[in-house]
């Protein structure tokens, strides 16, 4: 399998690896994939009271393409509102790190897991 | 052993000199797989094994000095040809405790055990219609059986116990007056464990049906004798042996004799049931590899297993949660199948890229779909994802070795610092208990 060097590049040096507090009310977490398919990734975001992304987060078990596609998100959203975060589509992850049709699953679990994580910061909010 | 170092040291050297005589543009055209590989340790050894050096150079003479077909009976050249594939019968013969006359040469062990199932099947069909093999079996035994199964052929798909073999009382009671043919492997290929050829074989023999056994990864690993486990029926491989490949054999019992349906119709060359000009350079290497094999089993079985029990031990030793599947104890010394939980096999084989290793991972299969075998033993879907199948053999030296090992548990620890299951797991959650949206 032959993998873009900018996917070997995210997976290599990853950005982004971490975790917040998912109790802190300015964090959105989304936890999408499952182990049984071979993905799962965490994306997590802080938001500031104007509704900006601050920080983003992430953990991914999964393939290369899986790892570079939310190291790569975590990156993009940083410094976004949470709705232009959140029309971020997978085609543009995907084109970005020139993803073979198989791995496009990969992008589209980024582009569910930054959807999850502020549609879980809005619920927060809203509660 | 150090013979064995020097060798793969030259064959390094070689490889290096290749390299360098390539212009930067040639170098940069090469897949990036390969521009980036520093020294690659080859631990695939059930995949696929070198040709030895030793069976090369008895292959040569064959290509363009005794080129003659064996067939031919009216002059030197074919007699000559003829003297040397009689001479590597014998030796293949002999690994196994065969007569030469019972041995067929074929392209390989899936053309073998193509033969022998379906061949069998076909000659005994209007008397028997039921076949019994295992669900761990190598695809082509299982695809084998499929096709018999739209030809009208009843197949009894046996299942294994956890640690991967099968449960001789079960085998018993599925066989019945109308079993053609019972298959199992001698060995598994991606777990190692060797199947209890003996009994098997005493159980076929006591209820009158033969005994087929695909023993591609089996031959010069364990000892085989086909009069005292009463094997019928063996498919053998020229390149998972250090043999080369295009090149197999399938061993045929005279007495009882077994009959089969040939595939491969023409000059009726092998007793009939394989039609074809043998390839001479291929039958040599072939015999080679088995007379090689036989003389250097035993001490190399012991060296194997040094390597393997080094690995093993350091792993385990110093990773928490790694899980090897399948028996350690009924096993070649020359696999291990571990599963590093919460980190998942093809991103892990990417992190390790100059160990060539393979995956139970759905992703680096065609079918997307995880290891069938280790499903067969009942390992969780997720944790057949995380699955690597180290194999060793002829060339593994003790410093590959020790630098696999360390690759791997450097490779192993970053991965599950990045993986959220991990993370989970050290935080006391269930992740069976999560209700995972699959997709």
């Amino acid at each position: 399998m032959a993998y873009s060097d900018k996917v070997i590049d995210h997976y290599e040096k990853p950005r982004n690896v971490g975790t917040m507090d998912k109790n802190d009310v300015s964090v959105g977490t989304g936890l999408v994939g499952a182990p049984a398919c071979g993905d799962v990734m965490k994306l997590q975001i802080k938001v500031s009271e104007d509704g900006i992304i601050e920080d983003a987060k992430f953990k991914t078990f999964g393939c290369g393409s899986a790892i570079a596609s939310s190291s790569l998100i975590t990156e993009w959203v940083k410094g976004k509102t949470i709705d232009e975060a959140g029309s971020i589509k997978n085609t543009q992850i995907a084109e970005e790190l020139a993803l073979p049709p198989v791995k496009i699953h990969c992008s589209v679990l980024a582009e569910d897991a930054i959807k999850a994580a502020i549609s879980d910061y809005k619920t927060k909010k809203g509660a | 052993m150090n013979k064995n170092k020097d060798e793969r040291l030259k064959d390094l050297k070689e490889s290096d000199t290749l390299m360098s005589a390539m212009t930067d543009q040639q170098k940069h055209d090469l897949p990036h797989t390969i521009q980036n590989r520093k020294a690659p340790i080859y631990l695939d050894y059930q995949a696929t094994t070198p040709t030895d050096p030793r069976v090369v150079e008895k292959m040569l003479p064959f290509f363009s000095e005794q080129f003659g077909n064996p067939h031919s009976r009216s002059h030197f050249f074919g007699w000559e040809a003829e003297d040397a594939v009689e001479i590597a019968r014998e030796q293949i013969a002999s690994i196994i405790g065969a007569n030469p006359k019972e041995v067929i040469f074929t392209s390989g062990a899936t053309e073998s055990n193509n033969l022998a199932i379906k061949g069998v099947a076909q000659f005994y069909k209007e008397k028997k219609n039921h076949i019994v093999t295992v669900v761990t079996e190598h695809k082509c035994v299982l695809d084998s059986c499929r096709h018999l199964e739209q030809d009208g052929f009843d197949v009894t798909y046996l299942p294994v116990q956890p640690n991967g073999l099968i449960d001789l009382d079960e085998l018993r009671n599925t066989i019945t007056d109308k079993t053609a043919i019972v298959s199992v492997m001698g060995v598994n290929n991606e777990i190692g464990v060797i199947q209890p050829l003996k009994e098997i074989g005493a159980i076929c023999r006591e209820k009158g049906t033969f005994f087929h056994t695909d023993c591609a990864q089996a031959v010069g690993k364990i000892p085989l004798d086909v009069e005292e486990m009463n094997i019928d029926l063996m498919s053998i491989s020229g390149h998972k042996i250090y043999g080369p490949m295009g090149i197999g054999a399938l061993y045929v019992r005279r007495r009882p004799r077994v009959r089969l349906v040939p595939m491969i119709n023409g000059g009726g060359q092998e007793r009939g049931m394989r039609s074809g000009t043998l390839p001479t350079p291929l039958c040599v290497g072939l015999g080679e590899a088995c007379a090689i094999a036989e003389k250097e089993m035993g001490a190399e079985n012991e060296r194997l297993r040094r390597l393997r029990d080094r690995m093993y031990q350091s792993i385990v030793g110093r990773l928490p949660e790694v899980y090897l599947n399948g028996d350690m104890d009924q096993r070649i010394p020359g696999n291990l199948n571990i599963s590093f939980a919460f980190v998942e096999g093809e991103g892990l084989m990417m992190g390790i890229k100059d160990l060539a290793v393979s995956s139970g991972s759905a992703c680096t299969s065609a079918s997307l779909e995880p290891s069938y075998v280790l499903r067969a033993l009942g390992v969780d879907v997720e944790m057949a994802h995380t699955s690597l199948r180290i194999g060793f053999g002829r060339f593994t030296t003790e410093e590959e070795v020790d630098d696999a090992v360390e690759t791997i548990i450097k490779e192993v620890e970053r991965l599950r610092e990045m993986s959220p299951l991990w993370e989970m797991h050290n935080e006391g959650i269930d992740i069976s208990s999560i209700e995972w949206a699959e997709h």
